[in-house]
Order: structure tokens, then C-alpha cells, then sequence
């Protein structure tokens, strides 16, 4: 399904994520993280794409290129937790940041996550990855009620 | 956690001024509308100034007016020309700290203070007014109810 965002005013669109998108999702994560995981993509493209009501995978282009993805999912009493909408994949193309693409792919997941009835949307990010937790702080989240923890188990 | 004066009037003039770039606003109307100390705030605003975070403007209806990029100015970037949020600066040693107990007592302050930095590193000046403007609204909404109640004469 298309998302309202017509090319010819903001010069991308958003849709939801297709089977044949798996080459330049995989080259777009490729560019940015420095590492190329196919076998993760694919299972994620079985897992998120045309599966489930509640798994959303939305991806955003121009006339030339993929320049942008989100996915994420409603997730029910993990921790105790009421169910909710997880946000755990977004990635806008350098170059093309600035221009709404990451807000309007944020805005057709959280669509859709209000459709599915949940009235609340996490996600996690890196401590030092001040880039994104801007980009998820503008968009008005705030912490959450969960702390993450950790140990090494060769300790 | 709690900011110092100088920290907090320099938030407060930098939130006031970004909310709209082309106002002007004097010194004394920022002092008044937070309830700070002018002298305070014209001190801060000298250093805020010397950031390239605002700039006054002279002649008659001069003030102070928000030169800076609201979209890349984070909170941490204007409360560090006034404060540190670690707990030990550096080059400073603080009793006990090569032992096991300093060592882990320093671990869980670091794993307090990286949350901190964390947070105030990822909410720009652009942000924080979003955030204003929603806390306005819940203002806003809260006040309604009373209103109403007074209108018709309760």
C-alpha cells in the first residue's frame, strides 16, 4: 500500500517494502553500517514482508533509487508490557537526510501502529548514537519505563 | 540533577530567543517573564553571545536575538559553556578511588552520568521546543476545566 507522500511534491515516495527490494536494502544497510548481511535480510524479508498483520516494513524511493526503510511491529506482554508498537530498523541514505524521508517513514509505521490499536511506540538505540536518538527525539519520544541491561558471560 | 543558576537562565534565554529567530527581546523581558536576576542573565548572555548562540542588537528597540542553528544546538552543547555533568573533572582525584569500592562506586556514577550525556546530547534546541509547545497544550488543557468552572460563576 502507498503511502500519501505523492513524488512529484516531495520528491520520494513511501510503500510498503516488496520481495524485490531485498537487494537495495541489503547494499543501502551495506553502505551505512560498513557490513553486508544478506542472510539477516532475507529471513527479516520472509519474516516482515506481506506476513502478518502486525508487521509493518515500509521503505522509501525516488524515480532512481531506495533511499530509506523503516520496520517495526506490535509486540504484547514482553516485560509486562501492554502491547506496543516496536520500531526496530530505520535507515535514511546520507545525502537525502533532511528531507522529511525519515519523518514520513516514521509516520506510516506509527500509522499503522495506531491502526493496529496500540497507543504507544518504542524503540532502542546506542547510547552514543546521538544521530538517530535526535532523529527519534524530534519525532517527540522521550525514555521509556524499561532499562536495558547487560553483562559479558565470560566474566 | 540539578542545573546551576547560569545554566538554567542560559537555557531559558536560548529556548526563549530560538522559539522565534527574527524576535528581539531585551534582557529585562527574558529576567522578568523567568524570574532571574538581570544582572545574572546579562552576564550569561555575554557568554552565550561569544558562542555565536545569540546576538544583540543595538539601537532603540535592540535586544538579544537567537543567531544560532536550533537544529544542531543540543542542551548539552549550551549547559557545558557553563557546567560539567561529570562527577569528577579531569585531572581531580577523589579519595579512595584505586580502590575496589572507588572503582565501583565510579562505575555506577559513569553509568548515571553516560545516561545524562546521552540524553542531553540528543535533544536539540529545535526539539525542546516541540516539547514546550506540547507541555503549553497540557497547560493549556488543564487550565480549561477550571476556566469553565469560573465562567459560569462555580
Amino acid at each position: 500500500m502507498q503511502h500519501m507522500v505523492p513524488a512529484q511534491d516531495a520528491g520520494f515516495r513511501v510503500r510498503a517494502a516488496t520481495s524485490s527490494d531485498l537487494p537495495s536494502v541489503i547494499e543501502l544497510d551495506r553502505d551505512i553500517t560498513g557490513l553486508a548481511k544478506p542472510e539477516y535480510w532475507n529471513d527479516l524479508f520472509d519474516r516482515y514482508v506481506n506476513r502478518g498483520r502486525n508487521r509493518f516494513f515500509f521503505v522509501a524511493e525516488t524515480d532512481d533509487a531506495l533511499v530509506g526503510y523503516i520496520i517495526g511491529e506490535v509486540r504484547a506482554w514482553e516485560f509486562g508490557s501492554p502491547p506496543c508498537g516496536w520500531i526496530f530498523g530505520v535507515t535514511v541514505k546520507p545525502g537525502t537526510r533532511l528531507g522529511r524521508i525519515g519523518t514520513t517513514l516514521f509516520e506510516a509505521i506509527t500509522t499503522r501502529f495506531r491502526e493496529a490499536g496500540v497507543g504507544k511506540v518504542r524503540t532502542m538505540i546506542a547510547r552514543d548514537n546521538t544521530l538517530l536518538m535526535s532523529f527519534f527525539r524530534s519525532q517527540g519520544m522521550m525514555a521509556g519505563p524499561f532499562i536495558e541491561l547487560e553483562m559479558d558471560l565470560d566474566e | 540533577m540539578k542545573l546551576q543558576k547560569a545554566t538554567r537562565c542560559a537555557l531559558y534565554a536560548v529556548l526563549e530567543l530560538a522559539a522565534d529567530p527574527q524576535r528581539q527581546m531585551s534582557a529585562s523581558e527574558i529576567a522578568d517573564k523567568y524570574g532571574i536576576s538581570l544582572n545574572h542573565l546579562a552576564k550569561v548572555l555575554r557568554s552565550l553571545g561569544r558562542e555565536g548562540l545569540v546576538e544583540a542588537v543595538r539601537g532603540a528597540g535592540g535586544g538579544y536575538r537567537f543567531s544560532g542553528n536550533p537544529k544542531r544546538t543540543t542542551l548539552l552543547d549550551v549547559i557545558r559553556l557553563f557546567e560539567t555533568i561529570d562527577s569528577i573533572s579531569a585531572g581531580e582525584h577523589e579519595p579512595g578511588e584505586t580502590t575496589p569500592e572507588g572503582m565501583a562506586l565510579r562505575q555506577v556514577l559513569e553509568e548515571i552520568e553516560d545516561t545524562a550525556r546521552a540524553t542531553l546530547s540528543s535533544i536539540t534546541l529545535d526539539t525542546m521546543i516541540k516539547l514546550i509547545q506540547r507541555q503549553r497544550t497540557r497547560w493549556v488543557g488543564r487550565q480549561a476545566p477550571d476556566l469553565a468552572l469560573r465562567t459560569v460563576g462555580l
